[in-house]
């Protein structure tokens, strides 16, 4: 026990007469002479020190991007040996030390080619590394006053206090091709897959595909997430028309390609296929029987800075599906959707305004008479502060099934936002069911996300 | 047969129009950077064989930048993206990214540069981090630029990539950054020697946005208008700033320009002190047009209040 602490205290003595030795010649010649010289050296040595620095910063970070998947084992070990072959030249490290560093290495290295393989993210640190950013965003439902919703109509009242929905979101980049997503959606009792799909981004001529299950590029609304709502609710139009709060939400594949455009327009379209299955179970807007009743969304996206603060996005939409009624019946869905933005960036934080809109048209297929439904809402949002946003929305909406019933409502809604990672949101809802039945109801909603820092909604 | 020839003439005109386009591209590297400062720098050393373009405005807060389609068209042509990196754009680059359908760019691919790599980062945490903290950075401090040692050291990183992407040139921008590194040096001297008065001397800022400009030019940050990073100024949190600057005598109070001048107009008022505007990125004002002047502008703001204060 004593005999190393012995040989480690002589090699440090070692190190240091050594040191003194190389010094002494060194510094007697610059002693009084050149002081700007020596800084430049201490300089020269900082710089390479920082330099060092952002080379481990980067490689325990590479670890957790396009390396191929089995790395993780092997980066660790390459990392730490690359890290000091660039440290040797510069340190000049007396002998003794060198071997003992040696010996470290060596020690490392038949510790890693010990047979014990690691399973999972078991592998330390460098593993963990390779995780994906995982997120977790509860939504929190309160409701008080009175809907007698009519059985038929599709917007049902929420229930008193409701863990609405926990989201867990896990992200990473896959390879140097492509990444992936997951949105996995926890009700109260059941569990969903809101999303998951890989994106490839590496493909030729700028084309952008994704493969899995996804929310469908149908409108606006169609495309977000509950979180990033700034209602509690969704406008009536989509619990009417376009499958609730699931929407189009489905399983298959998505193309997509700016196209080029004049005047520094964006141009985009979207191609996507889906097996045919939307919206919620009681109600689905669209439904394959057989495996040829495949779906499909087709979305062109323009978009146009005015200014460097005001900004305007225009949508069309079109989707054609087999409906729940059968494979010889089809839904159709045409939508306009426009969006103006306006952001000072010089108070970013502080002001913004949101006027957006979506009109729908819906034909439905029926055994009898074809339903021929329309509906759309128009809503403002407007940032008073760094913390409290205040809007309005009016909603009017024919039924999919029922075109001849038509709901409307209007809401004012009010946000604070404690931090970036919760907020807390009161909503006044008045509806007028198509029946003659109204609600007048206050809905509260707080929304808390726990991990990785996910990308602002735009 | 047929079908297989008119097959392979496609491919054939396709891959010798990407050649070409390549080809093309050589001539004048495409830059684009998440912020006016990483574009100043890569201007700095690139000269005439570049074009630079920044996303962020300078005058823009770059944690909430938005991410705007138009960005898209400027990544989906860009060679080379340099962002700041510890986490700064990770707010609204990311999906960026992704949706640009351009493959040079993707996070791992030779198109894509994170300046952090190059420079001296501080405020890295040690211990557990929570979001108790407030919006902090995981990764240290990702307001590093304003160190012109550190300007130095990314122009260097940026200089010998903009070589590797475009080999014939490499010695074009190794010579641009010799040239860089002298006016800098020369600059340096200048700047040092209009704070030397002021050194040790004790400022607040409004986010912790200053640390390495603090440490080259010796200043003493002794706390921030916001109790926490991102979470705005509370009446409890602004009455301890009130009481720790009249304790320590600052009177200095640095805001960057997008942040509200209320609480730190109140802050100054009561502590006798003075707001400083400063300028935290190029192209903030219309005279700040690059990484010298960023630095004659905030030194010049800076030894004036100090004098006024004095």
């Amino acid at each position: 026990m004593k005999y190393p602490v012995w040989l480690a205290i002589f090699a440090i003595c070692g190190a240091v007469s050594l040191q003194g030795q190389q010094a002494a010649p060194a510094s007697a010649p610059a002693g009084g002479e050149d002081n700007a010289a020596l800084l430049q050296r201490m300089k020269d040595m900082e710089d390479r020190i920082i330099m060092l620095e952002g080379k481990v910063r980067m490689l325990q970070s590479a670890a957790s991007s396009p390396t191929p998947a089995p790395a993780s084992a092997p980066t660790a070990p390459a990392s730490e040996s690359t890290a000091q072959a660039a440290a040797a030249p510069q340190a000049e490290a007396p002998a003794p030390v060198a071997a003992q560093t040696q010996a470290q290495t060596q020690a490392s290295i038949t510790a890693s080619e010990n047979p014990n393989v690691t399973y999972g993210g078991a592998g330390g640190s460098a593993a963990k590394a390779l995780n994906p950013d995982i997120s977790v965003i509860g939504d929190f439902i309160g409701a008080a006053g009175t809907n007698d919703a009519p059985l038929l109509a599709p917007q049902q009242a929420f229930p008193s206090l409701q863990m609405h929905e926990s989201e867990i979101g896990l992200q990473s980049i896959i390879d140097p091709y492509a990444r992936g997503d997951f949105f996995i959606s926890f009700g109260e009792e059941g569990v969903d897959l809101e999303e998951g799909y890989i994106t490839f981004t590496a493909l030729p001529q700028s084309f952008i595909a994704k493969v899995g299950k996804m929310r469908s590029a149908f409108g606006k609304v169609n495309t977000l997430h509950n979180h990033v709502l700034p209602w509690i609710d969704r406008p009536l139009v989509t619990t009417n028309l376009v499958g609730g709060e699931d929407g189009i939400d489905d399983a298959g594949v998505s193309l997509q390609r700016i196209i080029p455009a004049p005047k520094g327009i964006f141009l985009e379209a979207t191609g996507q296929v889906f097996r045919g299955d939307s919206g919620d179970e009681n109600s689905p807007v669209f439904h394959a029987t057989d495996r040829g009743d495949l779906s499909t969304v087709e979305h062109l996206r323009g978009y146009k800075d005015i200014t460097e603060s005001t900004n305007v996005d225009i949508g069309l939409s079109y989707s054609r599906g087999h409906n729940d009624v059968g494979s010889d019946f089809l839904t159709q869905l045409y939508g306009v959707d426009a969006t103006v933005r306006w952001k000072p960036l010089r108070r970013s934080i502080y002001h913004s305004f949101i006027g957006r809109s979506e009109f729908i048209w819906s034909q439905r297929q029926e055994v009898g008479q074809e339903q021929k439904g329309f509906g759309f809402y128009t809503s403002a949002d407007y940032q008073l502060g760094r913390r409290w946003f205040v809007g309005a929305r009016y909603d009017r909406s024919d039924r999919a099934r029922f075109a001849n019933l038509t709901d409307k409502g209007t809401s004012v809604v009010v946000t604070y936002w404690p931090s970036e990672f919760s907020q807390v949101r009161g909503q006044y809802r008045y509806t007028d069911y198509a029946e003659g039945i109204k609600a007048n109801e206050f809905l509260m909603q707080l929304i808390f996300s726990l991990g990785a820092h996910g990308a602002h909604p735009f | 047969m047929k079908n297989m020839q008119i097959a392979v003439r496609f491919l054939a005109t396709i891959s010798l129009a990407g050649l070409l386009s390549g080809a093309a591209q050589a001539k004048k590297l495409n830059v684009i950077t998440a912020t006016t400062d990483m574009a100043a720098l890569t201007q700095e050393v690139g000269g005439d064989r570049v074009s630079v373009e920044a996303m962020a405005r300078g005058y823009q807060d770059p944690h909430f930048v938005e991410a705007k389609p138009s960005f898209l068209l400027k990544l989906r042509q860009a060679d080379l993206l340099v962002t700041v990196g510890l986490q700064l754009e990770i707010g609204w680059l990311p999906p960026l990214i992704a949706q640009s359908g351009n493959s040079r760019i993707q996070v791992g691919s030779a198109g894509y540069l994170d300046a952090s790599q190059f420079a001296e980062i501080l405020d890295i945490p040690t211990g557990t981090v929570t979001r108790a903290m407030g919006d902090v950075h995981p990764l240290g401090n990702p307001h590093y630029w304003l160190d012109p040692d550190n300007g130095r050291r990314i122009a260097k990183g940026l200089a010998s990539k903009l070589g590797e992407m475009d080999p014939p040139d490499a010695a074009y921008f190794q010579q641009r950054f010799q040239d860089f590194d002298k006016r800098l040096t020369a600059a340096e001297q200048k700047w040092d020697a209009e704070m030397k008065p002021f050194q040790g001397k004790k400022v607040v800022t409004y986010h912790n946005s200053f640390p390495n400009f603090a440490k080259h030019f010796g200043l003493n940050v002794i706390g921030y208008v916001e109790p926490r990073p991102g979470i705005p100024p509370t009446p409890s949190h602004t009455i301890e700033l009130i009481g720790l600057m009249k304790r320590e005598n600052c009177k200095v109070i640095l805001v960057e320009p997008y942040f509200d001048l209320k609480t730190p107009n109140s802050v100054a008022a009561q502590t006798g002190g003075k707001v400083v505007q400063y300028m935290p990125s190029v192209g903030g004002e219309k005279e700040v047009t690059d990484y010298f002047r960023l630095f004659d502008y905030n030194i010049d703001l800076l030894t004036k209040a100090f004098q006024a204060t004095q």
